[in-house]
């Protein structure tokens, strides 16, 4: 069932950009947004109904190129239903925050939905070679969601973004095809290839190159940098995908194919250089770095959108830090990050870009300072408090959960990486208060000509859709928060069925 | 081979050649005092069906009947990779007479679409040439064709311009080819290629190395300047910006898959007789030796390397050089030469089993395909811009919604991206590639390849983004006739289907092959 989400995107995004006139926007509006609540419906209907399945249900299996043994299999496992729930909430809620998009509405909308379709299959796919086709269609509307309806320096970001997605999955590419011939050219299956017994050196050899070609879709540090300009040049919904699914794609791939395909390529080298014995150390390192830098950088910048965009990067790298720790509850916590991450990320672009920056027009913090928002805009300034806790991890909400249970992983392996961490959660904290009192609460008094002037130009009222999209993915991150054992009990046995997997 | 064999051989040809002559005696004859308008649309129909004529009839060759045994007197091959390259020679031809029914650069039209169907039939006989002689002739049909097309805009200075850069190059480059067929035949005593290879197996190492060297590297230059192969590409951006456009097309397209299907020829004769295709032939090579053989010794060796060489200089410089273009056409050509180093780079690694001519033959004919909608989008825009700069094509999203999404679809799959037929022949190719050997030298050069392609995604990108992102400077919106729009239409949507369904042309390849 879980499948026809992506027919559904697929067919919704044809439909759209080809069919729809172009004289009524608002048609394709609602179009769009019937397309994407089907297929979160069909999601969450996915997701009660193999609830207490344990293992892998296979959803399709045709044979598509019969002499090379590439399948068109779909299947899901608990991590994959959980993600694909995600998707469908980002979908929604993008196409509600996209409300406004006036220009050129049908293909944007097409290209939108083509994008979450993209995102369905990669979830969705246990064949190497259709999770790849899958994972390159996500690249193209990305470009053209940036290039065509983005703001800032809109083209450097969006090719940026494309190059990085493209070398990345180059990197994926020249792996797959190494180890489809390693293994003998019978099968692209992930579970065939898995188990062909690819010999030790060449999966260490070929793990850093699908990892890193899949991470850096994560926004792992060093790569990481597509992320901030990109985010910040996106309009509102592709900037929310951007971090709420398209960043998972790459993590998931990590997972998925990286770690599940290569068993061994997290293995010690049997030597040490620079205090690293094993890509496991690299990556962590790596990651822990991705979360301190992130968090610092975020702290310091002028505009608003950056400073969500570098959190992305700060809270990307607990999902790495997660799934290299190869533990239980580590990569429990990997999988819930990303679930919740996908979701206060969403909310915070959404707060930023579409209800604060549509109606004043700028998003330095400096002249935010002056606008005297949590009383103008009292909705927005609400809102993103309650997002503002949510990311920056407090109980109560999903980031709390799935942080806490990626340290308690980390702690078991090496705990430095933990006391690392710690320090960009607590710079986490101070980027998001003063992002809040600048924007928001800022204590400056309004002279007599400002109150004026305010009073003349009032900015437009919150819309349905706005409103309906805040507490659509706050409510999300809260029941989450309150209530972890939803997902948990999806995603636990799926990350220990993957471990037992890999041998650990 | 006797000449009743030979006629049944070389039916196509003839069928191509009898077109030819029916659409000038119907052009020149009958309809002299017609409109131009209305032979550009009799002759290129005419030529049409001359094609379809000649495709029944490789196909009925291809699919049974005519087969011959004994390769050591072949002149022609039939079924197999001939049967498929014909084919494609033939459907791509007919495509590019269908897009000159709308152009206007010349009033000689029965002249342009007879030459056109000429080159095809020499076309015809390299994609089935066995024997030296024939190849030298069939090249030569086909070339000459080629500079008259180039040079057929006879009011543009930069088709004269093109042709005689073209022409000069194209004549050393049959020399060298020439060249290298004498040493050949002076080394072996031969002119047909299995026996020249069989001859060469084991030669006299001492006298035979160095010439058979020279004979290689001469014979790459020539076959290489066919296929635009650094460094024998000098022409090709010339020849694609000065070119009419079908012409442009015809040359990217036709020419590129008749001229791999000759290398696809020799490099099987050299694996034939490394496989043991030599005992068929009663010849009985030394294998008793365990001896290593040395690497001047048999022609495989020296000939990989050479196509090695070229692979990777046409890739790097193909893709590179292809990010400074402005002009769309030219452009197209260095991602043409690009396209040529990947699809050498699988000759250069090439196995005996159908499945290393059959991933070559999928990216040539996919990628001619392609190539030939290109061609007709960009012929369309310069026709109404009078430019194939990039900037013409700003905001063509906005002039002609249904060509921007061609052309979309076009250089996404030219760039690789699934589910586009593009990406399919590449990922075909370069597991073909591995599946013969996958050290790590043959890692790197794949490796090389695919970050190579991952580059040109940035110059494809160049394109669409003035057709979607940048306004246009000119609203006024292009129209496009119904039959070239047809064609644009039916080109997309093969790169469509064939991308998601890659299975469909590999099992008709494949159904060629009786051994799989």
């Amino acid at each position: 069932m879980l499948s026809l989400t992506i027919y559904i995107s697929f067919i919704g995004a044809l439909g759209i950009a080809f069919l729809m006139p172009a004289k009524a926007p608002q048609l394709s509006r609602i179009l769009a947004l019937l397309v994407a609540v089907a297929g979160l419906a069909v999601g969450v209907a996915g997701f009660i109904a193999d609830f207490h399945t344990k293992g892998v249900v296979i959803l399709t299996d045709k044979v598509w190129v019969p002499s090379m043994g590439i399948h068109f299999l779909l299947a899901a496992d608990g991590i994959s239903r959980t993600l694909v729930l995600l998707t469908g909430i980002a979908a929604v809620s993008g196409v509600l925050f996209s409300w406004n998009i006036e220009h050129r509405t049908n293909e944007f909308f097409g290209f939108f939905l083509a994008l979450i379709g993209g995102v369905y299959g990669v979830f969705l796919s246990f064949d190497l070679f259709l999770l790849f086709v899958f994972y390159e269609i996500a690249i193209v509307p990305k470009y053209f969601l940036i290039a065509i309806w983005g703001s800032t320096r809109r083209e450097y970001a969006a090719m940026k973004l494309a190059l990085y997605s493209f070398v990345g999955s180059a990197m994926v590419l020249i792996g797959l095809l190494a180890s489809y011939a390693e293994s003998g050219g019978h099968s692209t299956g992930l579970v065939a290839l898995a188990h062909a017994g690819l010999p030790v050196g060449f999966q260490m050899g070929c793990f850093p190159l699908v990892f890193i070609g899949f991470a850096i879709l994560a926004g792992m540090w060093p790569f990481h940098t597509w992320a901030p300009t990109g985010h910040v040049a996106a309009p509102t919904a592709a900037s929310m995908l951007l971090a709420g699914v398209v960043m998972k794609l790459g993590a998931y791939g990590c997972l998925r194919v990286g770690i599940s395909l290569f068993p061994h390529g997290l293995d010690p080298w049997g030597f040490s250089f620079l205090g690293m014995g094993s890509w496991r150390d690299v990556f962590a390192l790596l990651a822990v770095i991705g979360i301190v830098y992130g968090a610092l950088v975020a702290l310091v910048q002028t505009d608003f959108k950056f400073v969500i965009g570098y959190s992305s990067v700060s809270h990307m790298g607990f999902v790495l830090l997660g799934l290299v720790t190869l533990n239980q509850i580590g990569m429990t916590g990997a999988v819930l990050q990303m679930f919740s991450h996908g979701i206060i990320a969403g909310l915070l672009f959404a707060i930023v870009g579409r209800i604060v920056y549509e109606r004043t027009h700028t998003r330095q913090l400096a002249e935010l300072e002056k606008m005297h928002l949590s009383r103008r805009m009292p909705f927005a300034a609400w809102a993103f408090v309650v997002a503002g806790i949510a990311s920056m991890g407090l109980p109560g909400f999903s980031g709390f959960v799935a942080e806490l249970q990626v340290l308690i992983g980390a702690w078991a392996v090496k705990p430095w990486w933990v006391a690392a961490a710690g320090v960009g959660i607590v710079v986490g904290v101070a980027y998001t208060w003063r992002a809040l009192q600048k924007a928001f609460f800022s204590d400056a008094k309004p002279s007599a000509h400002e109150l004026e002037q305010e009073h003349a130009h009032p900015f437009a009222a919150i819309t349905w859709p706005e409103v309906t999209g805040v507490v659509l993915l706050a409510s999300v991150s809260l029941v989450v928060g309150l209530y972890p054992k939803v997902l948990l009990d999806a995603i636990e046995p799926a990350v220990q069925a993957l471990l037992a997997g890999v041998g650990r | 081979m006797n000449y009743t064999d030979l006629f049944r051989a070389t039916l196509p040809e003839t069928a191509l050649e009898v077109a030819a002559l029916l659409v000038l005696l119907v052009d020149l004859g009958l309809l002299r005092r017609c409109a131009v308008k209305f032979r550009t649309i009799v002759a290129p129909l005419l030529g049409v069906v001359g094609c379809g004529v000649a495709l029944l009839l490789v196909l009925q060759q291809g699919t049974g009947g005519l087969s011959f045994e004994a390769t050591h007197e072949l002149l022609l091959a039939t079924g197999g990779f001939t049967a498929v390259a014909q084919a494609g020679v033939l459907v791509l031809t007919a495509l590019t007479l269908l897009l000159v029914i709308d152009t206007d650069f010349t009033k000689h039209v029965g002249e342009f679409v007879a030459v056109i169907l000429m080159a095809a039939a020499g076309g015809l006989i390299i994609s089935a040439a066995q024997d030296l002689l024939v190849i030298f002739v069939g090249l030569e049909l086909l070339s000459l064709g080629l500079y008259i097309l180039t040079a057929f805009a006879k009011s543009s200075g930069r088709s004269a311009e093109a042709a005689m850069k073209y022409y000069l190059f194209g004549g050393m480059s049959a020399a060298f080819l020439l060249f290298g067929f004498s040493y050949l035949y002076g080394l072996t005593g031969s002119t047909n290629l299995h026996q020249i290879l069989v001859g060469l197996y084991a030669p006299n190492d001492a006298q035979a190395g160095p010439l058979l060297y020279a004979a290689i590297v001469m014979i790459g230059a020539g076959l290489g300047f066919k296929v635009a192969a650094v460094p024998f590409h000098l022409w090709a951006p010339d020849a694609y910006e000065g070119a009419p456009a079908p012409a442009a097309a015809f040359i990217a397209s036709v020419s590129k898959v008749a001229s791999f299907a000759l290398l696809i020829a020799i490099t099987t004769a050299g694996l034939h007789v490394l496989d043991g295709g030599h005992s068929v032939m009663g010849l009985v090579a030394d294998q008793s030796s365990t001896a290593p053989v040395t690497h001047y010794r048999g022609f495989r060796i020296p000939w990989s390397f050479v196509l090695t060489v070229f692979a990777v200089a046409s890739m790097l410089l193909g893709n590179l050089a292809a990010l400074a273009q402005t002009s769309v056409r030219r452009l197209l050509a260095y991602s043409a030469i690009a396209h040529a180093g990947y699809i050498v780079l699988a000759l250069a690694s090439f196995s005996y089993s159908p499945r290393s001519a059959g991933a070559v033959l999928y990216y040539v004919l996919t990628y001619g395909l392609t190539t030939i909608g290109a061609f007709g989008v960009v012929g369309v825009v310069e026709r109404a811009t009078g430019s194939d700069k990039l900037d013409a094509f700003s905001g063509l999203h906005k002039r002609n919604p249904l060509l921007a999404a061609v052309l979309l679809v076009l250089f996404l799959s030219l760039a690789g991206i699934p589910p586009l037929v593009g990406f399919w022949a590449k990922f075909n190719l370069f597991a073909a590639v591995l599946s013969v050997s996958n050290d790590a030298i043959w890692l790197g050069l794949v490796a090389l390849a695919v970050a190579m392609s991952a580059v040109s995604l940035y110059y494809y990108l160049q394109v669409l983004k003035r057709a979607y992102v940048l306004p246009a400077v000119d609203e006024a919106p292009i129209r496009v006739s119904p039959v070239t729009m047809l064609v644009l239409l039916a080109i997309a949507a093969g790169v469509v289907f064939l991308g998601i369904f890659p299975a469909v042309l590999q099992g008709w390849i494949a159904g060629f092959y009786p051994g799989m």
